[in-house]
């Protein structure tokens, strides 16, 4: 008799959840099968009815029942959330092709981007970045350089005179001589920074540039390894596959001078436009610290040996960057910044 | 430097490889090749003819048709030239060839024009007759040649052969390389000095011309006699005459290799002293005797003031550090650098006095510069020649006088030598280490490939171990010039490629530029752009930011050779640069730009600058214009306390009213702020901030609101930090309490946020303003404003008692500033 009003709750209850349309429709059914005041519930409030030894077998039973209409509950249930939430989302749906919402960030110039890459390779192989001052002695800029008055090369860079002995530095060749002033060794540096020549402004020239000097100075340096570090610099900054050339050339303060080219990083070195069909493409100057240097400095040049190099950062930023004129670089169209 | 592949297979005989393998193995050595072109591209099929009948074409009155013998057959061909004659010898492109230019002499095209048989006007021309432009040259080099017309192979060079190549009649079957000659190898100014190089390169011998002189019985000095007055500034003159002078051509293969260094020959004895000059690098001057009084050379200098004709027809005027060359009464010459007008070779010529001589390379240089005459022979001498190449040359010379029967050479040089010396005794002692020249190289070249090498070079290892330099190696002083004479023709490619095997040493950025990169990536966080501007500006720059006379600003370095007013001042104040640059971008239509610059300013302690460096001070300088208005004052004043606080200064630094008689005139009077260190005695400004004054605007052409902020990098690194300090995640509550109040228009904000964070003490954790407001309802003079105090203690959960206590002090002081509490 029980077993059949159980079986009866059962069946019905079962029907209305699989009819029921909305999630508060299945509450209602809770409550009116499994509630306080609901039929099962009302079953367990008869079992005093029932005789004491079926009372075990009718309560498993009733558990039994009510543990099915609630699982059967609990995933209709869920299907609906599932459903809502699937209908919420559905119509949340945006379209991601529209424009972004641009984080205003600024764009750091392309001389700094070429900077910070140079700087970090010589870090990396223990290179301190020192500075040095951009209006100069002539001591420093020339004479300490092993540029006496009168030589030709005060000719060959147009230099801007202030007055006495000062003058707007033409090179940061000059920063080499106050690191080694510094009396500390041995020294490996670069000092970036700003120069000036007196030459008029156009696609390939301006008065203000700047250049990289590189400084190595310690007991046993070869020029083997000038070249190694300039070759290892080199894949660095323009790849791995670049190669390296080291033609004879003549700096006052380097002897044996060198300078440097890479291998075409546009065409691999097949020969393009871009490197006028050679393959190679002049990079920077470079050669054996010069004893007169090393002694105007207070440096023993029989004990100690070094070298030097010295890189325009205008040209490997236009070189990098294909940059095609010069004055861009200090015109500062933020639609030329923005692109860097 | 110019040298033709056949003028320097003349003293390398041996000289076999291509062009490229030449241009690429010089280059190598150290002689840089910069560029070479054959001087026979495009010019194909083209044979020496003889024009053998000449008649008028029917139907064209400018039109000739001739019958043109070209060895194999004679073929007609229809031209328009007017220099033609029956029996004329010229250059024929047949038909299928190609010629290198036009006519007309424009730029020649890369692929040259071709030539086909075809008709003019009715009548069959299986070719054409070339002139000297068609043929790709240029018609200045060729003064022999009608630049109208055909070009016409002259009797007197010898004719070619008919049917023989043309091109190699004309001389063009050669290469024409440019080098780059670096400063120090003034030796290879000049065909010998490549021709030597290389000899070396390739190692094959190197043949030296040797003049072979015949003399006549007359003596030199009988003719001439010469005084060096100032030494110190001629250290050779070397005099040699020449007599029963005949004026004429020079030979073809002369004028070849003059043309082939862009020099046009004028005759025999000037196209000499030019190819002396080619060929040895010495520059040579001819003057006619006859003209030179006293038959006497004196060089000395010229007196301040005098004035000179030299050749060209230009009066000079001179000072006393130009070096002259003078006979017994008057200036003839300026040294190294031009001859006169009194003195110049004519036609009418009989006797001419030859010069080769050195003088002091500086002097002639600045001479020249101050003359402003600058000439192929003083470019030379300012480079400071060898002066035992002066007598090689004026010999050369004059063996080419003998040689081209162009006069006669009487016997001996007429020379004065300063401080005569033994060859060897002034060359320098070099010594020879084979091991310290591989230990600088990293090499391990043997000692006798070194002494080859130099051999090659005519640098000569003695049994001392020493090295002998010869005289025109003036570059070659010490070991390491040895070294590199050593590496470049051992090869740099040879030399190993290692990294320093030394000292481990860290790396890194120094302090000061640590700083500033801090400061640049926070800048470009803060969405301003890096401009790039120039360190020198025009003195107009300090009215156009309205700086009054006595301004300190104005008290600038000045550039003595500038690149005009608009350069000629090192900055004091770098607005200018970054202004011009948003005004570039206003008229360029560019929205709402944010540049920043970091550069230096220079500021002289004491003007003009005789012994102390200027200072040189780091400046960030940021500005932007926003025609939305979304942007205003507060947002730079957002972006200059991001800035301090990237590099740990926010606490410790404030923005305050500037003091009335230290306020920018080129910024907005109301609307600008100084920024400076808290602590700092002196209160002295590290910055400042603001609108840009709408008069600078309107200068600068910026039509929106703009505003600036400028730091002084160099204050800013000298206290930065990156160090970091926690300080716990609060576990007390906290209690919150606002205040609203009226306060007088004038007392700024700054004031009552000062004396609340005073009072407020160590349990006021932060203080914000959360309402400001101006208008109706609120008292004429007066704003309201409302703050939100936030208080806490770290240790306990801060009683109502203590609260209440700190906000009585609070409020205290604020009734003290006349302000009024608002319920």
């Amino acid at each position: 008799m029980i077993n059949e009003t159980l079986d009866e709750i059962r069946k019905k209850a079962l029907e209305a959840i699989g009819q029921a349309s909305d999630p508060d429709r299945l509450n209602d059914i809770r409550v009116s099968v499994l509630g306080k005041k609901g039929e099962l519930t009302g079953i367990l409030k008869s079992m005093k009815d029932v005789a004491p030894e079926d009372r075990p077998r009718i309560g498993q039973l009733v558990n039994d029942t009510r543990a099915e209409i609630e699982k059967v509950l609990d995933e209709q249930k869920q299907k609906f959330e599932a459903a809502i939430l699937d209908a919420k989302l559905k119509s949340e749906a945006i379209d991601v092709t529209l424009p972004s919402k641009p984080l205003p960030v600024g764009h750091k110039h392309p001389n700094t981007i070429a900077l910070e890459e140079v700087e970090r390779i010589f870090i990396g192989m223990g290179y301190e970045v020192v500075g040095g001052p951009e209006i100069e002695r002539d001591y420093y800029n020339f004479k300490a350089l092993n540029i006496p008055d009168d030589h030709p090369a005060r000719d060959e860079q147009d230099t801007f005179y202030i007055s006495g002995q000062f003058l707007l530095r033409t090179q940061t060749s000059s920063a080499q001589v106050h690191e080694m002033e510094k009396g500390k060794l041995p020294i490996k540096m670069i000092s970036p920074g700003r120069v000036f020549r007196a030459d008029e402004v156009d696609a390939t020239h301006s008065p203000s540039f700047h250049q990289v000097e590189g400084l190595v100075i310690d007991e046993n340096i070869t020029f083997a390894d000038l070249k190694g570090t300039l070759a290892e610099f080199s894949k660095k900054l323009f790849g791995e596959l670049t190669e390296t050339k080291f033609r004879p050339h003549h700096f006052p303060f380097t002897e044996p001078s060198a300078e440097m080219d890479v291998s075409c990083f546009k065409c691999g070195g097949k020969g393009c436009r871009f490197c006028k069909g050679s393959g190679w493409i002049e990079i920077l100057g470079c050669g054996m610290v010069h004893p007169n240097v090393l002694r105007m400095s207070g440096i023993d040049s029989k004990k100690y040996k070094g070298f030097a190099f010295g890189v325009g950062l205008e040209r490997i930023a236009l070189l990098k960057y294909e940059i095609d004129d010069m004055r861009l670089l200090y015109e500062n169209d933020i639609r030329f910044l923005e692109q860097f | 430097m110019n040298a033709s592949y056949s003028w320097l297979k003349a003293y390398v005989p041996d000289l076999s490889c291509s062009d490229q393998e030449l241009f690429d193995a010089l280059t190598l050595t150290g002689t840089k090749g910069e560029t070479w072109h054959r001087l026979d591209k495009n010019l194909e099929k083209i044979v020496v003819g003889q024009v053998k009948e000449i008649k008028q074409h029917p139907d064209a009155d400018k039109l000739v048709i001739c019958q043109v013998d070209i060895g194999t057959e004679t073929i007609q061909i229809v031209t328009g030239a007017q220099n033609l004659f029956e029996g004329a010898v010229v250059p024929v492109v047949l038909s299928g060839g190609k010629v290198a230019g036009g006519h007309d002499g424009g730029p020649l095209p890369e692929n040259g024009i071709p030539i086909k048989a075809g008709k003019l006007r009715g009548i069959e021309s299986n070719g054409m007759m070339c002139s000297i432009e068609e043929l790709g040259c240029d018609k200045d080099l060729y003064p022999e040649s009608n630049p109208e017309g055909i070009h016409i192979f002259s009797e007197q060079d010898g004719l070619p052969a008919i049917g023989s190549d043309g091109v190699e009649a004309l001389g063009l079957r050669d290469t024409l390389f440019e080098f780059e000659i670096t400063s120090n190898r003034v030796d290879c100014y000049s065909i010998l000095g490549i021709a030597r190089e290389a000899a070396a390169t390739f190692k094959l011998p190197f043949v030296k011309p040797k003049p072979q002189l015949h003399e006549t019985d007359e003596r030199a000095e009988d003719y001439i006699s010469v005084r060096v007055e100032d030494k110190d500034l001629c250290t050779c003159y070397c005099a040699r005459v020449c007599t029963d002078i005949k004026i004429g051509p020079s030979p073809k293969w002369m004028r070849d290799r003059l043309r082939s260094c862009g020099i046009r020959p004028i005759n025999n004895l000037v196209d000499i002293t030019n190819y002396v000059m080619l060929e040895y690098g010495q520059p040579m001057h001819a003057f006619d005797l006859d003209t030179v009084a006293g038959h006497q050379i004196i060089v000395r200098r010229a007196k301040d003031g005098d004035r000179f004709v030299t050749l060209d027809g230009e009066e000079r005027t001179l000072d006393h550090d130009v070096l002259m060359i003078c006979d017994a009464e008057k200036e003839i010459g300026i040294a190294g650098i031009m001859g006169g007008e009194n003195s110049m070779i004519t036609d009418q010529v009989k006797t001419v006095l030859f010069e080769a001589a050195t003088f002091n390379g500086p002097n002639i240089r600045k001479s020249a510069k101050r003359i402003g005459l600058r000439t192929d022979a003083s470019g030379l001498f300012e480079k400071g020649l060898d002066r035992y190449n002066a007598e090689q040359a004026i010999n050369r010379a004059c063996a080419l006088v003998e040689e081209l029967g162009c006069g006669r050479v009487t016997r001996g040089i007429v020379q004065e030598i300063a401080d005569r010396t033994d060859n060897w005794e002034d060359l320098p002692d070099i010594p020879f280490n084979p091991d310290e020249i591989n230990a600088l190289l990293g090499t391990t070249i043997s000692r006798e490939e070194m002494i080859d090498i130099l051999k090659r070079e005519e640098i000569i290892v003695n049994d001392f171990g020493e090295v002998i330099a010869p005289s025109f190696r003036q570059d070659l002083n010490e070991m390491c010039d040895i070294t590199e004479e050593i590496a470049r023709f051992y090869g740099y490619d040879k030399i190993p490629v290692t990294l320093p095997k030394n000292s481990a040493t860290t790396g890194g950025l120094s302090w000061r530029f640590r700083v500033e990169e801090t400061l640049r990536e926070r800048a470009c966080y803060a969405g301003f752009s890096q401009a790039f501007c120039y360190s020198f500006e025009s003195p107009r720059v300090f009215d156009m930011l309205r700086l009054p006379a006595d301004a300190k600003e104005r008290e600038a370095i000045r550039i003595a050779n500038p690149l005009g007013e608009d350069f000629s001042i090192m900055r004091t104040i770098p607005l200018n640069g970054i202004l011009t640059s948003l005004s570039t971008n206003f008229n360029r239509r560019n929205k709402d730009v944010h540049l920043f610059e970091m550069g230096n300013i220079y500021l002289a302690k004491s003007l003009p600058l005789t012994t102390e460096s200027p200072y040189e001070q780091m400046q960030l300088t940021l500005g932007f214009y926003s025609q939305s208005g979304d942007e205003d004052f507060y947002t730079m004043k957002g972006v200059v306390e991001a800035l301090l606080a990237s590099v740990s200064l926010l606490k410790c630094s404030e923005i305050a009213p500037f003091p009335e008689e230290e306020k920018k005139p080129f910024l907005h009077p109301g609307r600008q702020a100084v920024v400076k260190f808290t602590d700092w005695k002196d209160h002295r400004a590290i910055g400042y901030l603001g609108e840009l004054h709408p008069a600078v605007a309107e200068t600068y052409g910026i039509r929106a609101r703009t505003y600036v902020a400028v730091l002084d990098c160099d204050d800013l690194q000298y206290r930065a930090s990156f160090n970091h300090h926690y300080e716990g995640i609060a576990k007390f509550p906290a209690v919150t309490r606002d205040i609203s109040m009226l306060v007088p228009k004038e007392v700024p904000a700054g004031d009552i946020e000062k004396m609340i964070r005073q009072r407020g003490g160590k349990t006021l954790e932060s203080l914000q303003l959360f309402d400001l407001y101006e208008g109706e309802q609120i008292s004429e003079g007066f704003k309201s404003m409302a703050y939100s105090l936030v208080f806490r203690n770290k240790e306990k959960t801060l009683s109502d008692e203590e609260v209440q206590g700190t906000m009585k002090k609070i409020l205290n002081g604020l009734s003290g500033m006349k302000i009024e509490l608002r319920s």
